[in-house]
């Protein structure tokens, strides 16, 4: 659309933040923040949280902006503000970096300067090192940039406590060991799209084949993190269950991944790799959820002292 | 009676306007609810010190 006479609305201004992408990040930065062992005035909590989304939002933008040119090729994201024409580059981009140091600031005065600065790292990587960088020079390009995706629960905890700890390192470690097998699963039945935009997407530079092992080999590394968690101060018997039930499934989906071929993927349409990207964002909530309600037993007295804290 | 006309302009953007600004009066909002919120917590924060103390 080069509608001159178009102005853009409220609303396309809003989907330059990626409003999808921002409700996982207010739940992980929520449950990050809920589950540390600090009580929070729940005004400050909301707001964390609020500035915490902001960031993440602004790291949207930006990395809109800097992808307007790919996400006019593929079909998924014709629809974004930039391509489709609603909003000017130049707008995105000075919204986004306006936003970033909003977020940023607001979070430092009102939590501390631990978690703003972590935002701060979150927002840089996720918009220089995973977009500029990362994103169309290897196909590596998910696994390093996962690392921003994994920074919101680990943001939360900072702004609670004022500090890192194994609990936050660990929720990091989930979601960064997450991401890979989430998005290569998706890769596998959106292939079209990335190689018509030239995404070095590890489906598109190493073959199918080659990406339902990784698949399966980033799984399996994964248990153990999903695992150890629950013998943190965080975890308990509730998140316990949720994981080796969670750990079976999704180690039973890319198992099967593994051995299917892409004949038989093709002519069912890929119905066992749309099921193991649903199931891993079934994973993810499951688990944090069980988290929370650790959380919440914890704050009800309810805890079992016979639970093994290792870590 | 009108003393003005309205631009085109703004009866364009009339909606985005009207939704900013609901944004920017929640968000002056929110600030003052932390103002006053960090205050409550450092009065706390002190009184209990002061309690500390006289117990020792």
């Amino acid at each position: 659309m080069t509608n001159q006479s178009y102005d853009a609305e409220f609303g396309d201004f809003f989907a330059l933040l990626k409003p999808r992408v921002m409700s996982l990040v207010v739940f992980t930065a929520a449950v990050g923040l809920l589950v540390a062992p600090v009580s929070m005035n729940p005004v400050l909590a909301f707001s964390a949280v609020l500035f915490i989304a902001l960031g993440a939002g602004a790291s949207g933008a930006l990395n809109m902006w800097w992808d307007a040119d790919i996400d006019q090729i593929m079909k998924r994201t014709q629809g974004r503000p930039i391509p489709s024409g609603r909003v000017t580059p130049s707008n995105a981009l000075i919204m986004g970096l306006w936003l970033s140091v909003l977020a940023v600031g607001m979070l430092g005065l009102t939590s501390n300067w631990v978690a703003a600065g972590l935002l701060a790292f979150t927002i840089f990587f996720y918009a220089v090192v995973y977009s500029m960088w990362l994103k169309r020079s290897t196909p590596q390009n998910i696994v390093i940039g996962g690392a921003a995706g994994a920074f919101p629960p680990m943001v939360g905890w900072a702004a609670a406590t004022g500090g890192v700890s194994v609990e936050s390192v660990l929720m990091f470690s989930l979601i960064f060991m997450w991401t890979p097998p989430h998005f290569w699963s998706l890769a596998l039945f959106m292939n079209h799209d990335y190689s018509a935009a030239g995404v070095p997407m590890m489906t598109v530079t190493h073959g199918k084949p080659y990406t339902r092992k990784q698949i399966l080999i980033y799984t399996i590394l994964l248990a153990p993190v999903t695992l150890a968690l629950a013998f943190t101060s965080i975890g308990g018997p509730v998140y316990f269950a949720a994981a080796v039930i969670l750990s079976v499934g999704f180690l039973r989906g890319a198992w099967g991944l593994f051995q299917r071929s892409e004949d038989v993927a093709t002519s069912d349409d890929y119905r066992a790799e749309r099921g193991v990207f649903k199931f891993s964002l079934l994973y993810l909530f499951t688990l944090f959820f069980a988290l929370l309600i650790e959380a919440a037993l914890r704050g009800l007295n309810l805890t079992w002292g016979a639970w093994p804290v290792w870590i | 009676m009108t003393i003005r006309k309205d631009h085109e302009v703004h009866k364009r953007r009339g909606k985005t306007n009207m939704t900013l600004g609901i944004v920017l009066g929640a968000f002056v909002l929110l600030v003052f609810a932390i103002t006053i919120s960090k205050m409550v917590g450092e009065a706390q924060r002190v009184q209990s010190e002061n309690a500390t103390t006289q117990a020792e």
